[in-house]
């Protein structure tokens, strides 16, 4: 019924209700669903209209990481990694679905920041090393800066964050560091 | 070792609080609900083996049940491992490891409920009802409404115990649905939760008599996303508002926030100058249009019978002579009337109220941003502690979706980086601190010798122009006639590169080495203003002679016409004589001649800013860009290279701009036109020239964040071009035939007519006191002591301030080495434990200590108080190392009486406990697949 649609609505912020079949079944328009819409022109001979009998659908990364939204992020891959249920970009709907939950304007900061130390975290080992650093630094940079200058800016951060002193940034190290980022909300969302 | 086992599971259970709940639940639909509720009302949950999911439950229960006693050891995984090892649990049934403790934790509650079961009187009703809605979604579905008022209906009947547990169980499953969201959990387990607890509250609130608020709370959370939505629409449509915030942003992100805090100065004076424009243009220049008498009316409105030949030259015109100069762009073409129009507009007041009124706002304005840009503080290179950390991690914006915005991104974020590199290595820098000094030294006195030497020229070439001036123009020659400004043009092209030369000797941060270049061209620049100044003020005082015997010979004229009209006529009286306004003799108007020096000096600034960019940068760019094919040697990386774009320059030059700008105004009403249309011109040419033709600074570095050092020049030029013109009005009398002051002893005279025609006589009197200078001294005094007491309030401020900061350092230190000392004294304590008898029991160290590979603690060398902790438990220097480091921190003691137990702060409850089980479980395999 439309009332707890609603609550579906406020509680995973507006982008939740257009992936439970009975949503889909229901015919909603309110709010239009969007995302579901966008995950099935990703690849619309592959996505069912009909979500009821619960299909075991994957888009490989290649569709995922091409949508607009994604193909100008240095993380793409690894954003399509972290969400996928597989860690190898593959996405369910529901996958999907998780992905721009997080990703939304209304995601909590403490879950936005798990997830980005995950998207940060390239060798999935839970602690962001020095390799991490590096990778994030020259995906950030396009390797514009030389050898010495990232090694000097990844002990920095490591210094700097690191609470610990273990010569690496735990989750613990990295939500206590942003929180304090003034921008971390702002910048760690996508609209779609 | 089994019963320590349970222990430590009961530990963990503890410190994750709700959020193993929340796991447990996801195990299965059926028992989402009990597991829920079980730290309260455990057993509640009767019959859960009658819903339809049963069958999924046992073949999780029982599975991993065989194999947990097995291997146990691998069950002291990550949090999340766990969660994401649930799912797959779900899906393929059995596979991963993490799945054996969940199941031991299962093992225990059911021992729990089984205790509880007996209990629980009313068990059944509450089972029924659980029953019902793990019955799944389909029936939800039908139900609905229905299902809800019919459970209520059996719910009526519920004592009053079972009441209160009841709500605190609705209660519970309410919190839960309200952070669901923070729960970094799969989509799938989280939608299935929140189905489960959504129809639970659903059933059983209509039995508590509660639910009513929904509707309105729904509204409530739609409106505020739509608020949310309108702002973020808002601020959107704000930041387009902002002229040019793309195109500095461009700048910016490709040549770094120094050269961008140029075009940010030139376009805050774009600001200012359509302000003044506005008063300029609403208060003189449109009520002289629309009311005033028109053009060819009275002689100042006309061009001289002498000069109507030429007036139309373009030549001429050029020069601001001919129509232009008597036109409403100069002070000679307003006339003295003291009221014009239907409106009674007081023309003359309403000029030089304005002329004063452009100062003052100015002044205004400049202290105003300077003390707000203070506020802002900071000078550049912020000293935040996690600088690196914030521009690695938040730094890139999500939202970007185009590959232009992209690629300015990476541009930007590269330049910053390299900003915070600039700063941090300078920071880093400590060398021989005497030959810096004494470097330093050498290069202020080389160059205080070449200003001086500067100084003097200019003085030395000034007065001989004065000489030549009294000589006869024919003899000069044309070196002679313009060698102040040969020599002006040469110290401002020799004097800034040799600035900048000298000033490497000083090897200052690029930041600060811009203020002292800035600071030097400055008082270069300085020299320009005083010849310029000088040799108008000379034109003046020449002009004003010339005026007084054509005034005399004028007055004596019209004497004569009087005596002779009367005589002849024999009436007193005498229309004016007849005479074309065309052919009346003037006076020089010094005013005037004072504009067009102005607006020459203006307009050829313009031009030579432009060509200098045009053959400066864009032919050089050309040259090096094309010529580069067939040269012998490589123009781009060697001698002619890319310009770069050239800020103290660009800045100082905008500074001077802007003086000329305040002095002219008040003679050249049409200045400050100009001067809108050039700033809007320069904003796109230069925009252009740098994104096309230069290159960014070998070390980009960051601008400070206050522009305050541009500001506190223009300050500087505002009060000195300030000092001449209220000079010349305070003491010059105004021209006798030209301007709206024409008539009057002083140009101020006209404020003393209106305060007494216009005003009632009261406020003459005020006046008058006001003006008293037995009342103006004490108010000076005031205002002194004013100033020097806010002055010593800011100082104290500022030592409080610096001393917080330090605080707040040492409490960042503190915290720090606390933190290490606890994880060094839990490391102390749990290799202790590793030595223990039992510790056979354990897991293989082996396996599980295994450090990731890619951690590489080459920091060792650097702190000593770095733990090795991976490999801490195998070798006894470890621990060594350890109580050093806590002998060094400042409180050992507090520390080591920790317990070992739960670490820190890793029962919070949010996420995932973070790093979940330091000490013995923290050997994480470094793949999870």
């Amino acid at each position: 019924s439309l009332k707890s649609l609603i609550i579906l609505f406020d509680i995973e912020s507006g982008y939740y209700p257009v992936c439970t079949s009975d949503i889909l079944q229901v015919q909603l328009s309110f709010p239009p669903p969007r995302l579901f819409d966008r995950y099935r022109d990703l690849a619309p001979q592959l996505v069912p209209l009909d979500y009821t009998d619960q299909p075991d659908v994957r888009l490989p990364y290649e569709l995922i990481g091409s949508m607009p939204e994604l193909k100008d992020n240095p993380f793409r891959q690894r954003i399509a990694e972290v969400f996928s249920e597989d860690g190898e970009g593959n996405m369910t709907l529901d996958d999907f679905l998780d992905m721009f939950s997080v990703l939304s304007e209304m995601a909590p900061r403490d879950l936005k920041a798990y997830y980005a130390f995950k998207i940060y975290d390239f060798n999935n080992d839970d602690f962001l090393c020095k390799s991490d650093l590096e990778k994030t630094l020259n995906k950030l940079t396009r390797n514009e800066l030389t050898e010495d200058e990232v090694r000097m800016v990844c002990e920095k951060v490591i210094d700097e964050a690191d609470l610990d002193n273990d010569g690496r940034l735990s989750l613990e190290d990295f939500q206590h560091m942003i929180v304090r980022a003034p921008d971390f909300l702002s910048t760690f969302h996508i609209r779609i | 070792m089994p019963s320590q086992k349970k222990n430590d599971i009961a530990i963990r259970m503890e410190d994750v609080g709700i959020e193993i709940d929340g796991e447990l639940d996801s195990g299965s639909e059926g028992k989402n609900r009990k597991a829920k509720a079980s730290p309260r009302a455990g057993g509640r949950n009767g019959k859960p083996a009658t819903t339809e999911d049963e069958e999924e439950e046992e073949d999780q229960d029982e599975a991993p049940r065989k194999r947990a006693r097995k291997k146990k050891a691998s069950a002291q995984d990550s949090e999340e491992e766990e969660e994401e090892d649930d799912r797959s649990v779900k899906r393929k049934g059995t596979k991963a490891a993490g799945r054996k403790k969940k199941a031991v934790k299962e093992e225990e509650e059911e021992e729990e409920e089984q205790g509880k079961k007996k209990k629980g009187g009313k068990g059944d009703a509450k089972g029924k009802g659980g029953k019902e809605k793990g019955n799944g979604k389909d029936k939800k579905k039908k139900n609905g409404n229905s299902s809800s008022s019919g459970e209520s209906g059996d719910e009526d009947s519920l004592s009053e115990g079972e009441m209160t547990s009841l709500k605190e169980e609705v209660e519970e499953k309410k919190k839960l649905i309200a952070t669901l969201r923070n729960k970094p959990w799969r989509m799938k387990r989280r939608l299935k939760l929140l189905k489960e607890c959504q129809a639970f509250v659903e059933e059983f609130e209509g039995a508590l008599g509660k639910g009513k608020g929904r509707k309105l709370y729904a509204y409530k959370v739609m409106m505020a996303k739509k608020m949310i939505k309108f702002n973020r629409d808002f601020d959107n449509f704000k930041t387009a508002c902002i002229p040019w915030e793309r195109k500095i942003k461009e700048v910016e992100s490709h040549f770094g926030s120094s050269v961008a805090s140029y075009f940010i100065f030139l376009r805050w004076m774009y600001g200012l100058n359509l302000v003044l424009f506005a008063f300029m243009f609403g208060l003189v220049v449109l009520p002289e249009v629309m009311m005033g008498l028109p053009y060819g009316s009275i002689p100042r409105k006309t061009v001289p019978r002498a000069e109507q030949d030429r007036a139309m030259d373009i030549s001429v015109l050029l020069d601001f002579g001919g129509y232009c100069k008597y036109s409403i762009l100069f002070y000679g073409f307003y006339n003295d009337e003291r009221t014009i129009g239907v409106l009674q507009f007081r023309l003359p007041l309403s000029y030089l109220l304005v002329g004063l009124g452009i100062f003052g706002y100015s002044l205004m304005v400049v202290i105003r941003t300077m003390a707000r840009n203070s506020d802002e503080g900071g000078d550049g290179g912020d000293d935040g502690q996690f600088t690196f950390a914030f521009k690695m991690f938040t730094s890139w914006d999500y939202l970007i979706g185009n590959p232009e915005t992209a690629d300015n991104k990476y541009a930007s974020i590269t330049t910053s980086f390299k900003e915070s590199i600039v700063d941090e290595q300078e920071n880093q820098k400590d060398e021989n601190i005497h030959l810096r000094r004494f470097l330093r030294v050498l290069a202020n006195f080389l160059i205080l010798c070449s200003l001086g030497g500067s100084g003097f020229l200019i003085y030395f070439v000034v007065k001989r122009s004065q000489e030549f001036a009294n000589l006869d123009q024919d003899e000069l020659s044309w070196f002679e006639k313009n060698e102040v400004e040969f020599v002006m043009s040469l110290l401002g092209l020799v004097c800034p590169p040799l600035f900048e030369t000298i000033a490497e000797l000083e090897e200052y941060h690029p930041r600060i080495a811009l203020k002292w270049q800035l600071g030097r061209i400055f008082a270069l620049f300085l020299g320009n203003l005083y010849t310029f100044l000088f040799a108008l003020f000379d034109e003046v005082n020449a002009k004003l002679e010339k005026e007084k015997s054509i005034r005399n010979a004028t007055i004596w004229g019209l004497n004569e016409y009087y005596s002779n009209y009367s005589s002849y006529h024999n009436t007193t009286d005498i229309p004016p004589p007849d005479i074309h306004p065309a052919d009346v003799i003037r006076g020089p108007c010094w005013e005037t001649a004072v504009g067009i020096e102005f607006v020459k000096l203006t307009v050829s600034d313009i031009q030579v800013t432009y060509m200098t960019i045009l053959i400066g940068d864009f032919l050089r760019a050309m040259i090096v860009r094309f010529l580069n094919y067939c040269w012998c040697w490589d123009l781009e990386a060697g001698f002619p290279s890319y310009g770069e774009f050239d800020i103290s320059g660009n800045v100082l030059g905008l500074i001077f701009n802007q003086g000329m700008i305040w002095m002219g105004a008040f003679y050249a009403p049409g200045l400050v036109g100009l001067n809108v249309l050039r700033l809007l011109t320069s904003m796109y040419y230069q925009c252009w020239a740098v994104m096309s033709c230069n290159v960014p600074h070998e070390r980009v570095f960051k601008a400070s964040k206050s522009n305050n050092f541009y500001m506190g020049l223009l300050l500087l030029v505002l009060f000195l071009s300030l000092l001449p013109v209220v000079y010349t009005i305070m003491t010059l009398p105004p021209s006798f035939d030209c301007g709206p002051f024409s008539g009057r002893e002083q140009m101020y005279n006209v404020v003393m007519e209106t305060i007494e025609n216009d005003l009632p006589a009261f406020i003459g009197n005020i006046f008058t006191y006001a003006t008293n200078p037995g009342l103006i001294l004490p108010a000076v005094l005031l205002m002194v002591l004013a100033i020097y007491y806010l002055n010593a309030t800011s100082k104290n401020y500022q030592n409080a301030n610096l001393e917080l900061k330090k605080k707040m350092q040492m409490a960042r230190d503190e915290e720090k080495n606390r933190r290490n000392n606890k994880e060094n004294t839990n490391q102390v304590m749990q290799d202790l434990e590793d030595l223990l008898p039992n510790r056979s029991l354990l897991p293989p160290a082996a396996e599980e200590e295994k450090p990731p590979p890619e951690i590489v603690l080459e920091k060792g060398s650097k702190s000593p108080k770095v733990a090795k902790r991976p490999g801490a438990a195998a070798n006894g220097k470890g621990v060594n190392i350890q109580k050093d480091v806590s002998l060094a921190a400042p409180n050992p003691k507090a520390a080591v009486t920790h317990p070992p137990g739960p670490r820190g702060p890793s029962g919070n409850a949010r996420g995932p406990p973070p790093g979940p089980a330091r000490g013995r479980g923290r050997g994480t395999p470094p793949s999870r697949r």
